[in-house]
């Protein structure tokens, strides 16, 4: 077991985990629809390679990678692919071009998915580099960023430490602990891929004290492997943010607008490692992740083992439907998600949860003047100043904003959370960000 | 059904603390101190509380009803200047003297810079240093002697040790029960020490900042003073004898007029202790806890200044500084 190194700032939360901890894993089943964005990750779209009215199966490929920051996207299931047209992304808050496909609700599996390796000793680490690409893995704790580029950093980037992100400190959900309790020895096949496509030496494990369930399931599964670690981590919001956790486990510090690997540090969610781990042994790419949806204002809070492109409504509805009048719809967690106005919105490889909170958790609370209580600098994960920031930011200060390092803001929301004058901070911050960011584009395209 | 669902920025939950929930707890936390000072001083305690309480509520809705802006009482924070200012208060003052302190607390050191979080000086010391340079025989003077309620004008124990005054000290037992010459609600160390952990133990207040007064007080008056001179360089006493307890714990921790940072706030203490120590060495005053709290006051948005955190990811706070430093 690791010792922790330096942990700063943070917030105890009310992790309302308790909601769907104790239900299973389960199939949401084929909805009528899939919406299949060829945005899901962060980076260049994916290029679609099947046309309107072309019959797939489930595993096939939809859309392929273009350039080198991209994933390829495939069938969920098999169906016909009805449109390719845009329709509103909710992360993106815009029209984004879409793959719909109509389920013709028998499930075929394509031809060529077929298991790739039994053990690690038969897939070398290029070849896991290379099927990782091909399944169109992202990371699924939130960022969705393609899992391929991370495996494959530059040379003079030397990784010694691999790090799974199992901390899960976003209140309400519980997909990656039921993952870990109920597939952990998949979660660590996958993990240890990860490792040896990575070529890195050693590889820790990071769970939350919040989940002993978890943990104990995930030591009996990794007990065979020395290079394998764990770090018990306290329960406190951000401490699963990914610069928290390398300072946590590490004792390091990711740069300004710099990566993990920077540090010699790569981050992978177990979701990402349960996918990776299954898709080796089954060859199924990314078209299905685990999705808690839950939250106070839905009737069976569940976990879901979901299809990429599924409606939010389908899940709800899944769920036993809504538990008195809903007030808010967040996808991903209640501290970072996105609130979404439409319930027909589909989830992504990205949404690692569906929060449902009922009418009267949503009152607007009423601001008040700062008293200055220092509540967000005590904890802010990042040690900044959220006080000056926001203040900055309320009043259009940009440059002020900015030189109190704005942009280093990770938007955790914790703050906000612990402010008792109930002011904005996180939105004001998120606005000044984007108007540096604005003003910054603007002035390199005049000086192009 | 779907149209009222409602749309807004993360994070979607917020944490239970609010402002009024804070103030009740300071309010909480000054029970027993006004406790204490009706068994010690009598029913001319509750009135001062009461007249210093309804003046700075009064004041605060009548200032905002004239100037046409939302009436905020009921953020409490009117209360605890009530109650704070009565506890600076000799127990025989005329009852004039807390309601003119509360309104200028109130209306002068708060209100006219714009009310809650604006005022950039304790407004319950304010009003103290207010009367104190206004009405110094009522302030220096008015003492009733504990338990049986006599006007006496001889010297507090801070006099005495200070050795401008006449007069015996009480014991370490009378000083944590209150049983001795002073303000309403600086006497009883006991209470005020079960106020002040109370906040500590809620997270309202930052240890900090008592730590660093009291710490600065105890070990600069063993180093300053020597027996016959200086509080015979008892740091003990020099603790117990003045304000000192109800400043560090209930006036130096103000949010609005002290720093940010953790850091920061220990510095605070550390100044306050020191400029006490400085006025009780050489100034004119027995007593320096008002000053040296309205002074680091007036020093905190320097301490918030330079006194920054190291930014996560950056590996000397030279960056932070100039962060902080920038347009404020």
């Amino acid at each position: 077991m690791i010792s922790l190194k330096r942990t700063s700032g943070g917030v105890r939360v009310d992790d309302k985990k308790d909601l769907s901890a104790g239900s299973p894993i389960e199939p949401a089943g084929i909805p009528g629809e899939l919406v299949l964005f060829l945005s899901q990750h962060t980076g260049a779209p994916s290029k679609p390679v099947v046309k309107v009215q072309d019959l797939v199966k489930r595993g096939q490929l939809l859309a392929e990678p273009q350039g080198a920051i991209s994933a390829a996207l495939h069938a969920p299931t098999s169906g016909k692919v009805k449109a390719i047209e845009p329709r509103y992304h909710p992360i993106q808050g815009r029209l984004v071009d879409a793959i719909v496909l109509e389920p013709d609700g028998k499930n075929e599996v394509f031809e060529g998915v077929v298991p790739r390796a039994r053990d690690l000793d038969s897939i070398s680490g290029e070849e896991i580099i290379a099927f990782v690409r091909e399944i169109g893995l992202v990371g699924l704790g939130g960022a969705a960023f393609p899992t391929a580029v991370k495996l494959t950093p530059p040379a003079d980037k030397p990784i010694d430490t691999y790090l799974l992100n199992g901390a899960e400190c976003e209140p309400y959900l519980t997909s990656d602990y039921r993952l870990m309790l109920e597939e952990a020895e998949v979660v660590i096949f996958g993990f240890r891929a990860l490792l040896k496509a990575a070529r890195v030496a050693r590889g820790i494990v990071c769970i939350e004290d919040n989940k002993p369930e978890a943990i104990s399931a995930m030591q009996r599964a990794m007990s065979p492997f020395p290079e394998l670690d764990l770090a018990v981590l306290p329960s406190r919001y951000p401490r699963g943010g990914e610069k928290q956790l390398i300072e946590a486990v590490l004792g390091r510090e990711v740069p300004p607008a710099g990566l993990p690997l920077d540090v010699g540090v790569i981050v992978s969610n177990v979701g990402t490692a349960f996918t990776l781990g299954k898709a080796i042994r089954t060859g199924l790419p990314l078209v299905e992740r685990v999705i808690s949806v839950t939250g106070e204002g839905v009737t069976r809070p569940s976990n879901f083992l979901a299809l990429i492109g599924t409606p939010v409504s389908y899940l709800i509805e899944k769920a036993g439907g809504f538990s008195g009048t809903p007030g808010k719809v967040i996808m991903g967690g209640p501290m970072m998600g996105i609130s979404v106005k439409s319930l027909d919105v589909p989830v992504l490889k990205g949404t690692s949860g569906i929060v449902v909170l009922k009418k009267e958790q949503v009152k607007k609370d009423k601001m008040l003047p700062c008293i200055r209580c220092g509540r967000c600098v005590d904890a802010c994960p990042l040690r900044l100043l959220p006080v000056w920031m926001a203040a900055y930011a309320e009043r259009g200060l940009l440059e002020e904003a900015e030189r109190a390092r704005v942009l280093d803001c990770c938007e955790c929301g914790a703050c906000a959370y612990e402010c008792p004058a109930k002011r904005p901070l996180v939105q004001w911050i998120r606005m000044a960000k984007s108007e540096i960011l604005a003003k910054r584009r603007a002035q390199n395209h005049a000086r192009k | 059904m779907e149209e009222k669902l409602v749309i807004s920025s993360s994070p979607h939950i917020k944490g239970p603390k609010t402002v009024r929930g804070i103030m009740l707890d300071v309010i909480i936390a000054l029970i027993p101190a006004c406790l204490a000072s009706l068994i010690l001083f009598g029913w001319k305690a509750l009135l001062i509380i009461m007249a210093s309480v309804a003046s700075a509520v009064a004041s605060e809705a009548l200032y905002e009803k004239a100037v046409k802006r939302e009436v905020t009482v009921g953020d409490l924070s009117a209360v605890i200047t009530g109650i704070l200012l009565a506890m600076t208060l000799p127990p025989n003052v005329p009852l004039w003297i807390p309601v003119i302190g509360s309104a200028f607390a109130i209306v002068i050191a708060k209100q006219i810079f714009g009310g809650l979080g604006c005022n950039f000086v304790n407004p319950a010391l304010a009003g103290r240093a207010f009367l104190l340079a206004a009405w110094p025989m009522h302030m220096t003077r008015d003492w009733l002697n504990p338990l049986t309620y006599d006007a006496v004008t001889s010297a507090t124990p801070l006099a005495v040790l200070k050795g401008t005054g006449q007069g015996t000290l009480p014991g370490i037992k009378d000083f944590l029960l209150g049983v001795r010459l002073g303000s309403l609600g600086e006497t009883s160390v006991l209470a005020l020490l079960l106020g002040g952990i109370y906040l500590i133990a809620r997270g309202v207040i930052d240890y900090r900042i008592p730590l660093g007064f009291l710490g600065t007080l105890f070990v600069g008056t063993l180093v300053f003073g020597k027996p016959g001179a200086f509080f015979q360089g008892d740091g003990v006493l020099a603790i117990l004898a003045g304000g000192a307890i109800l400043g560090a714990f209930f006036m130096a921790t103000d949010y609005v007029t002290s720093p940010v940072t953790a850091r920061g706030r220990l510095y605070m203490g550390i100044g306050a202790g020191f400029i006490t120590l400085l006025i009780r060495l050489w100034g004119g005053y027995p007593e320096g806890v008002t000053y040296g709290i309205l002074l680091m006051n007036l020093v905190t948005p320097l301490i918030d200044r330079f006194v920054v955190p190291r930014y996560y990811g950056y590996a000397h706070d030279r960056a932070a500084k100039e962060a902080a430093a920038g347009g404020r």
